[in-house]
């Protein structure tokens, strides 16, 4: 009893403690940021290699992701004959939840564990401490850009994801199983309201967007910089990035439509 | 300005509960090539990243042209590091650009200068080591010594005004071995450097070496110049230069005894 109470209280402790330097690396990283912006090509490279290398992932699983959803609504709707409301369905299934929440996964184990390999690999080979000896600063040269990259790309994946989806809720609802597509269209414009469902969908992204991204620098700067300690912190990487995507999700959720 | 360049004084640094450093006291006078040498794992590397500002000593100071590292502000000790070069014992080459690249960091980072300009510091650097065909390579392509050597040139592209070596002759043939001591000393005495060696082999720094540093077991055992050394009386010294086995150099680790460890009568 003895023995459970202490190992909870030290799990407790490393854990305040690792926020508490995550905190304090998040603040340097952004005290590097407005120099940042002086050269955009670092943050181009990062977008490239974060975003637009993701892309093939997120359009294939959003393509599959919005014909299941296309499907499913059918199957139960069918028996009320609602099937005409699909469009919304899909339209708000994608852009409030399944967007932001799946996309923020995929990034976190295709985008999230390549940085944070990187950026240990980094360490374990002398090239961060070698930066330093140069006088230039690994946080702003190595970590910065990535964090900005990620967070400008996962809102934008988010947003490929969705638009993807509803294209394969169209392909399957329309265009296989014969629904009108005239109502397929009209009943999601009529339905999703700019501010309450897109704009929260976007920020639920940006906030996705900027954990993850933290997440994944973090781990990869701080991690033991042996090949153990780099696989360790490329797979704490994915855990924790995928329990604070659903965590946060559920808290933003109940702040934004849950009238709590 | 005859004066020293690097004073390192009482210096104390521990990892875990060893002792590395136990009140270590050395001078590095300007213009100089300056050997630290010892037996490996003593802390000649440690002791060049606490120059560099990147260890902290747990006590004593670190002054490195009249300043004390430990107590500049970040953006002070960038502007000192500006001024050292320092090549590591891994070479550190980034290893998402190619040897052109690498060389060329520092300057990219640091100055505007013009392309065609940094296309001449690079490749003159390169020519000096020998390693100006090389310069598409990525330094996964590279071998050890040739890693070691374009790091070399990179921690001379920003014409530093001092420049440590970590071993830097480690895994060279003899041909590029005494083009690469005959280098160190020429851009030592032509830019007017400071140098610091760490390495263990003995004959070739102490060939061009100014003054020879010995540490062991947290203090420094002797110094004094290559040919004092040659002719020291001390057997610590004599063992170390002629690379005897036998002697008072510690060849192992800290351990309890082997025959008490091997009769399982230690406990761990
Ligand atoms: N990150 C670390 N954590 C704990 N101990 C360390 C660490 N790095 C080095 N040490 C210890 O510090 C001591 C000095 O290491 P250092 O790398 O400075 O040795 P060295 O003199 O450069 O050896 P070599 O000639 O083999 O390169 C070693 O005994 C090592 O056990
Ligand atoms: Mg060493």
């Amino acid at each position: 009893m003895l023995n459970l109470l202490q190992s909870l209280g030290k799990t407790t402790i490393s854990f305040f403690e690792r926020l508490g330097r995550a905190s304090i690396f998040l603040k340097h990283i952004l005290a590097t940021i407005p120099s940042l912006f002086l050269r955009p090509s670092l943050i181009i490279a990062q977008i490239y290699s974060i975003g637009v290398l993701s892309l093939s992932i997120i359009l294939v699983s959003g393509l599959f992701v919005g014909m299941v959803l296309g499907l499913q609504g059918y199957n139960t709707l069918v028996n009320f004959g609602a099937t005409e409301s699909l469009g919304m369905v899909v339209a708000l299934s994608l852009v409030r939840e399944l967007g932001p929440v799946l996309t923020s996964l995929l990034f976190a184990g295709r985008a999230g564990s390549a940085l944070t390999a990187e950026i240990g690999l980094m360490k374990a080979t002398e090239q961060l401490s070698g930066m330093e000896m140069m006088a230039v600063n690994p946080i702003k040269r190595v970590v910065a850009p990535r964090f900005v990259g990620g967070i400008i790309s996962l809102p934008l994946l988010a947003a490929i994801f969705s638009a993807v989806g509803i294209f394969g809720g169209y392909l399957l609802v329309v265009q296989v199983l014969g629904v009108d597509s005239g109502s397929y269209w009209s009943q999601m414009q009529d339905k999703t309201d700019f501010m309450g469902d897109i704009m929260n969908g976007i920020i639920k992204s940006i906030v996705f967007g900027i954990v993850v991204t933290w997440i994944a620098v973090f781990e990869g700067y701080d991690c033991i910089p042996t090949a153990e300690g780099v696989s360790r912190a490329t797979t704490r990487t994915v855990v924790h990035a995928s329990l604070a995507t659903l965590g946060l999700d559920f808290l933003l959720t109940a702040l934004m439509f849950g009238n709590i | 300005m005859n004066d020293t360049f690097i004073k390192i004084r009482d210096v104390r640094f521990s990892r875990g509960d060893r002792w590395i450093f136990d009140g270590v006291n050395i001078d590095i006078p300007r213009g100089k090539i300056v050997a630290i040498m010892g037996p490996s794992g003593t802390g000649k590397t440690t002791l060049l990243r606490l120059i560099g500002g990147q260890l902290k000593p747990h006590a004593g100071t670190v002054e490195v042209d009249g300043k004390n590292i430990a107590s500049l502000s970040t953006h002070d000790l960038y502007k000192v590091r500006k001024k050292m070069g320092m090549l590591f014992q891994s070479g550190a080459l980034l290893t998402d650009i190619n040897v052109f690249e690498n060389v060329a960091f520092p300057l990219r980072e640091h100055t505007k200068l013009p392309e065609a300009l940094i296309h001449h510091l690079v490749l003159m650097k390169l020519q000096a080591v020998g390693l100006r065909g090389a310069k598409y390579l990525m330094p996964s392509e590279l071998s050890g010594g040739m890693a070691r050597r374009v790091a070399l040139a990179r921690a001379l592209v920003f014409d530093p005004v001092m420049i440590m070596y970590d071993e830097p002759f480690t895994g060279q043939d003899p041909i590029s071995m005494g083009v690469l001591v005959h280098l160190i000393r020429s851009i030592n005495d032509a830019l007017g450097l400071t140098s610091i060696i760490v390495s263990h082999d003995v004959q070739e720094t102490a060939q061009i070496a100014d003054l020879i540093y010995v540490i062991s077991n947290g203090k420094v055992v002797s110094h004094g110049t290559p040919d004092e050394m040659k002719n020291s009386e001390s057997a610590w010294v004599k063992q170390f230069i002629n690379g005897e086995s036998d002697g008072p150099v510690p060849f192992h680790y800290p351990a309890p005894d082997y025959k008490q460890e091997l009769l399982g009568e230690v406990a761990c």
